[in-house]
């Protein structure tokens, strides 16, 4: 029996996040939320461990996979899609006191709830797309004291179900490295195709079991949590320097707009 | 602890919603509201306000705790017994640190016969390098590096460490702060001493729509890990001394709880790293087919660049995903950038916007790629690139 925890985030669609030019502020109005992309490599993964052990097992395998997330009130949506994409039964951290929390203690927070519950592995996905750290997963590992493979766009679970074969992306390529469990494994691109829910999982999910924790059920001094327990500290937001477009020309004759940038590379030292 | 609002003292002046990036203020009758949800927390609208009706409480700095914490510690990462570039880049930004800190600069090499790079690095700036050398970390595991790292940072107390936001930096990293109970802030494109002496970091997020500058005000050492190619490295001096210490860590196999069984390289022989490269040429969608690569391949070799692939060719199977420009693939910033048939996602962008020079080429004139672009050609990049080439090569043989 494998249980599986999958800690996710609800993020804006950064894709569709603009800057407001004048006040140099997030224009958020329509943004959608949505599940993490990385995420849901990270929710297929466990789901497809899951499938491939029932189907070993028959029926009465009770191996489960946990959705987990720590955010506002709204980020239910992402965890009702996890579920709904095959995950069992969902943890909803949420609370004020867990706000401003930095990826430490985000790590921790998650932690603290993790421990009192069963798991073999945690599969996580490579980074939220809002943040883009990477950080939260490694950190989790440490606090749990469990090993990580990050980056895994390959994952097999041993025939003894005692043991994980990874291929960890690399600057160069890849490694295949092997680990027993329990360890964390973050997600890449690659590892499998993200099913989308159907009608029958989105309804199915609204059922599963589904625990809201805040911060005096987790039980945790609150001087470690949200904005308090965080080491690093926002001292201010603003907005990038947006690169300028230069010439942009026809090219009705290559040779000479060859020749004209050329002329231009030159003339900046860029060959 | 968090954000207090003393709606008395708000004169209803509507400043702080318009410096909220998430949106998190609203109007409320003549004063405002705040929605905790959206908040971060981030400080900009106590900032703004002229009447100090919003605080946000934090923690108090206790200065006895980080009081004895001095120098600036880079990691130097190796890889096939080759120093990675971006080591030279942080030993060269570290140097300028910790001279605005009158402090020193410490350079750590970890690996398997690595103390020939210890001159370099002092070359380069350091003014002591620690070399950590075995057999164990002849290859690396998060686990030998974190033990090492730890070892080397709790009893030495450096002030500030930084780490490559390589795949592997970005590994250790978080392993090593979340053992030490440390702050770390990702991917870091910008890196300065205040005027408290604590060090500001600043780092894109929201795929690139916003900066923030982040501080590690309660613990030391204030980690980090750098984005490769943002920091330029400086001259070498080979006429600089230092000092070389070799420090014993011994490491037990059952501590390392990962086992590598194979490294595969993807890179297609000879060619280089996007990430490290001075010139890139970049292909899209506009290639069409994987045989018209041999076009970018040649603008490559001509100029020594690397190729690299948007999302779309790489999800083909076209290049290897070491090759990916983009958010989900590698962020790069060369002296120059050549765009081919690509459009311009945001998503590419974030990946590419900071490189010095862009050029682009598209067959659509309202491609997004020309918003950002120094120099854009409108048309067909079959008729242009070996023009190009052709024009380049004519240059490049009368120098």
């Amino acid at each position: 029996m494998v249980n599986i925890i999958v800690p996710v985030k609800q993020v804006p669609e950064v894709t569709e996040v603009r800057i407001n030019e004048e006040t140099g502020t997030l224009i958020r109005e329509g943004v959608q939320s949505i599940l993490n992309p990385f995420d849901e490599f990270a929710v297929e993964a466990a789901v497809q461990i899951k499938e491939k052990l029932v189907e070993k097992h028959g029926d009465a395998y009770d191996g489960k996979v946990t959705i987990m997330t720590m955010g506002p009130p709204m980020a239910r949506e992402a965890l009702l899609k996890a579920l709904a994409m095959g995950g069992d039964e969902a943890v909803h951290l949420t609370d004020s006191a867990f706000a401003g929390a930095d990826t430490w203690t985000t790590a921790f927070t998650l932690s603290e709830q993790i421990k009192k519950m069963d798991f073999d592995m945690i599969i996580c996905g490579k980074q939220a797309i809002d943040g883009d750290t990477a950080q939260v997963g490694p950190e989790l590992a440490e606090l749990l004291g469990i090993p990580q493979i990050c980056y895994v766009r390959h994952l097999e679970l041993s025939d003894d179900e005692k043991h994980v074969i990874a291929h960890r992306e690399t600057d160069e390529g890849y490694e295949v490295i092997k680990a027993k469990l329990p360890l964390l494994i973050t997600a890449t691109k690659g590892i499998n195709e993200p099913r989308l829910p159907n009608i029958m999982g989105i309804m199915k999910a609204k059922s599963k079991p589904f625990t809201e924790v805040n911060a005096e059920t987790l039980g945790t001094d609150p001087s470690l949590l949200g904005l308090n327990g965080s080491p690093t500290q926002v001292r201010r937001i603003f907005p990038p320097e947006r690169k300028k477009g230069g010439v942009k020309i026809e090219a009705e004759d290559p040779k000479e707009v060859a020749k004209k940038l050329v002329e231009f590379l030159a003339q900046k030292g860029a060959i | 602890m968090g954000l207090k609002y003393d709606r008395d003292a708000c004169t209803g002046c509507m400043l702080c919603p318009k410096v909220c990036s998430f949106g998190a203020i609203e109007k409320d009758g003549d004063k405002v509201k705040f929605d905790l949800d959206k908040c971060v927390l981030c400080g900009s609208c106590e900032e703004v306000c002229p009447v100090n009706a919003i605080h946000i409480e934090r923690k108090a700095v206790d200065k006895s705790a980080i009081a004895d914490h001095k120098d600036v510690w880079v990691f130097c990462e190796t890889v096939d017994g080759r120093l990675r570039s971006v080591a030279l880049e942080l030993v060269s930004k570290g140097r300028q640190l910790a001279d605005d800190l009158g402090e020193n600069l410490v350079a750590i090499l970890i690996g398997h016969g690595v103390e020939e790079h210890a001159n370099t690095l002092i070359h380069q700036g350091a003014d002591k390098v620690m070399v950590v050398d075995g057999e164990v970390f002849g290859t690396y595991t998060t686990d030998a590096f974190t033990i090492a790292m730890t070892s080397l940072i709790a009893p030495r107390k450096p002030s500030i460490m930084l780490f490559g936001a390589t795949n592997n930096g970005r590994d250790l990293a978080p392993r090593v702060a979340a053992r030490l109970g440390l702050g770390l802030t990702a991917d870091c494109t910008g890196l300065e001493i205040d005027d408290e002496r604590q060090l500001v970091q600043t780092r894109p997020a929201f795929g690139g729509n916003v900066m923030a500058e982040i501080l590690s005000p309660y613990k030391r050492p204030q980690m980090a890990t750098v984005r490769p190619n943002v920091f330029k490295p400086t001259e070498q001096d080979t006429s600089r001394a230092g000092e070389i210490e070799r420090v014993e860590i011994s490491i037990s196999p059952v501590q390392i709880r990962t086992q590598v069984l194979e490294t595969v390289t993807e890179a297609i022989e000879g060619m280089k790293s996007v990430e490290e490269a001075d010139i890139i040429v970049c292909s899209g969608r506009g290639i069409k087919d994987p045989a018209n690569l041999d076009l970018p391949r040649q603008l490559a070799d001509l100029l020594d660049a690397a190729v690299g692939g948007s999302r779309p060719i790489v999800d083909l199977g076209w290049l290897p995903p070491s090759q990916q420009v983009g958010q989900s693939g590698r962020t790069v910033c060369p002296k120059l950038y050549f765009a081919l048939g690509i459009s311009g996602a945001i998503q590419h962008l974030a990946g590419m916007s900071s490189s010095d020079i862009i050029v682009a080429i598209n067959k659509d004139p309202d491609a997004p790629i020309f918003e950002i672009a120094d120099f854009g050609i409108v048309g067909d990049l079959f008729d242009v690139v070996p023009e190009i080439i052709k024009e380049i090569e004519r240059v490049l043989s009368e120098r």
